[in-house]
């Protein structure tokens, strides 16, 4: 069956169960009945002042009882330096555990160990919003046994609540806990900042492990997880690399490229109608989009612009620009550097968010549906607007979804930040290798040679013209570049499904294909 | 004409491409080894690029080795001829 963007979508996929086709960015949602599955909550019975606290991981693990065919959830809120869901994987194999269903909320560089895992069937099936590295190429070539899902950090806690995903285990880290499970990550010598990701596993999860390098004496103050979702704590010497979990403050770019995109799309922000007192935003930790936070607090205080709030993943730029007073606050579902941690604990105007809140699509409030004013990278986009944030030039696993499709969806202004060409790839595309932002929710595409309006919105391109940016046919664009770069050969694919991606409304948007070629 | 010299020219940089030009004996012919970022993609426009300007400059007897991180067309012609010319010692300007 064909989905609502054309895609080829299979009806069925053994071991993934019934597929159900994209039909729209609000149609499933708004018109269809919303999946109402009851998830109800294990019941458990502790008797008084019985100790939580396991001698180590293993101990605690054993005690949740593991089995064949369970489903293991981490969370990534220590980014590259996570040392616990490793840990965790290599303990349940070194018990004979098979059949691994993953669910971390998301997989980076710090998981290539995952791939003897998958090559040797311990790992089944993963569920998460990125991949990347090893793990990307392993999975592209068809080493996992099922396809591999990516979902938004919206559809995450949908496919919670609606039981597509059912945890069995999950494993927190916390950069500091007590003995009932009471954890934070926005204190402690590993402080990570907010918990947003993980208190969807705390909540849900049918046995819960909290593991920390720093157990303090009862009660830790403040937490964010709390203690009567919280089955066994564990004290370790180290939950990871420090140095990748709380590097420093988050630098803006000094690529001229970037700069250059990043201050027209904020020009761009600013004769869009939206840029006045109350404006709500959200920008990405990446190169060029986080530059655009950098002209726009320039141009926030040029003209005496306040904010009303920022969300997201938030970097100590968005924390200077709180300090400042240009937003009244931030909300906060994941910290991208250490400086926020300070900020989360400080800060009564920096509030932690679950991502329940951020992105869900099925409950009534979530913060996206509130946004003014969303940047957002890409790797390619198309003609119709499309964005892939999943996969690179060859068609190999090597991004993230996040939260692009949940903030797009919910923004009145979404903005994409590219190169019209990076190292000879040309970025623009008749169409990209795999859809996972819809352009019907995206309405202007900004690159260095110029600027691209959805054309559903004509009065936002009547209005950038008028402001004098050079706003071209998205077309007369991917020609533009195409002639200086030349076609790319057509990428060489087979026909095996590697990866589905799951759009936020639990629909599939696109497949991905096992590659036959990688690149260096 | 023959390469006299061992040569070189461009960077490693994104977007740009390394040529070193090795002489070889008379008749041994041309040995072109290209690596690329975009091999996969554009593979026959680099080896077809570097050959056109080889031709042009009428070079035959050579080893030419390119490292290439994306370069555009422009680049790749610009950075063999001026290998090229360093080998046969006839650049001008600066070094």
């Amino acid at each position: 069956m064909k989905n609502a963007i054309g895609v080829e979508i299979p009806e069925y996929i053994e071991g993934l169960g019934k597929l159900e086709p994209f039909q729209g960015v609000w149609k499933s949602i708004i018109e269809d009945e919303v999946p109402s599955t009851n998830i109800s909550r294990t019941l458990k019975a502790k008797k008084p002042h019985v100790s939580k606290l396991c001698k180590n991981l293993e101990e605690a693990i054993k005690r949740c009882n593991p089995f064949n065919g369970m489903t293991v959830t981490c969370h990534h809120h220590l980014r590259g330096g996570d040392g616990v869901l490793m840990q965790t994987i290599k303990i349940l194999d070194e018990m004979g555990i098979k059949d691994i269903t993953l669910a971390s909320s998301s997989l980076t560089s710090a998981h290539d160990g995952l791939v003897s895992y998958v090559e040797k069937g311990m790992i089944t099936r993963i569920f998460t919003s990125g991949i990347r590295g090893a793990l990307g190429d392993t999975i592209s070539v068809g080493k996992l046994k099922y396809p591999a899902i990516i979902h938004s950090h919206g559809g995450r806690v949908r496919d919670f609540l609606t039981g597509r995903i059912k945890p069995d285990l999950s494993v927190l880290a916390a950069s500091s806990a007590d003995e009932e499970g009471n954890a934070t990550g926005a204190h402690g010598p590993s402080a990570f900042g907010s918990m947003g990701y993980a208190d969807i596993d705390a909540r849900y999860s049918r046995n819960v492990i909290i593991v920390t390098d720093n157990l303090v004496e009862y009660p830790c103050v403040p937490s964010t997880i709390r203690q009567h979702f919280i089955d066994y704590v564990v004290k370790v010497d180290s939950i990871g690399d420090a140095t990748k979990i709380a590097s420093g403050t988050t630098r803006i770019t000094n690529s001229p490229m970037d700069l250059r995109i990043a201050r027209i799309a904020a020009t761009v922000i600013e004769h869009s109608g939206l840029f006045k007192n109350g404006m709500s935003f959200q920008v990405g930790a990446g190169g060029a989009s986080l530059a655009v936070a950098k002209f726009l607090r320039e141009d926030m205080k040029r003209k005496g612009i306040i904010g009303s709030f920022m969300i997201g993943g938030v970097t100590s730029y968005g924390v200077d620009m709180l300090n400042e007073g240009l937003f009244h606050s931030i909300f906060d579902v994941q910290s991208f550097d250490a400086a926020v941690s300070t900020s989360v604990l400080n800060n009564p105007n920096h509030i932690e968010i679950s991502c329940d809140q951020y992105a869900n699509p099925n409950n009534c409030g979530s913060m996206t549906n509130k946004l003014d004013v969303v940047v957002l990278g890409a790797l390619e986009v198309d003609v119709d607007f499309n964005v892939n944030v999943i996969t690179g030039a060859s068609g190999e696993i090597r991004g993230a979804s996040g939260g692009h499709s949940d903030t797009a969806s919910g923004a009145n202004l979404t903005v994409v930040v590219c190169p019209a060409f990076r190292g000879r790839l040309p970025i623009v595309k008749d169409r990209v290798h795999t859809v996972v932002t819809p352009g019907e929710s995206v309405d202007v595409i900004v690159t260095e040679r110029g600027v691209c309006v959805n054309p559903s919105k004509p009065n936002l391109a009547a209005a950038l013209k008028k402001a004098g940016l050079n706003v071209v046919d998205i077309r007369d664009l991917k020609e533009e570049v195409e002639g200086m770069t030349g076609v790319p050969a057509e990428k060489q694919l087979g026909d095996k499904i590697v990866a589905l991606v799951e759009y936020r409304d639990g629909t599939i948007i696109d497949v991905i294909y096992n590659v036959e070629n990688l690149s260096q | 004409m023959t390469p006299k010299f061992k040569a070189q020219a461009g960077t490693f940089e994104s977007s740009d491409i390394m040529i070193l030009i090795e002489p070889l004996e008379k008749d041994s012919g041309r040995k072109v080894d290209i690596s690329s970022t975009v091999i996969l993609q554009f593979e026959e426009d680099i080896k077809t690029t570097i050959n056109q300007v080889l031709d042009k400059l009428q070079v035959v007897d050579l080893h030419l080795i390119a490292k290439d991180k994306g370069a555009l067309t422009q680049t790749i012609e610009a950075r063999v001829e001026t290998a090229v010319k360093r080998s046969l010692g006839i650049q001008e300007g600066t070094m």
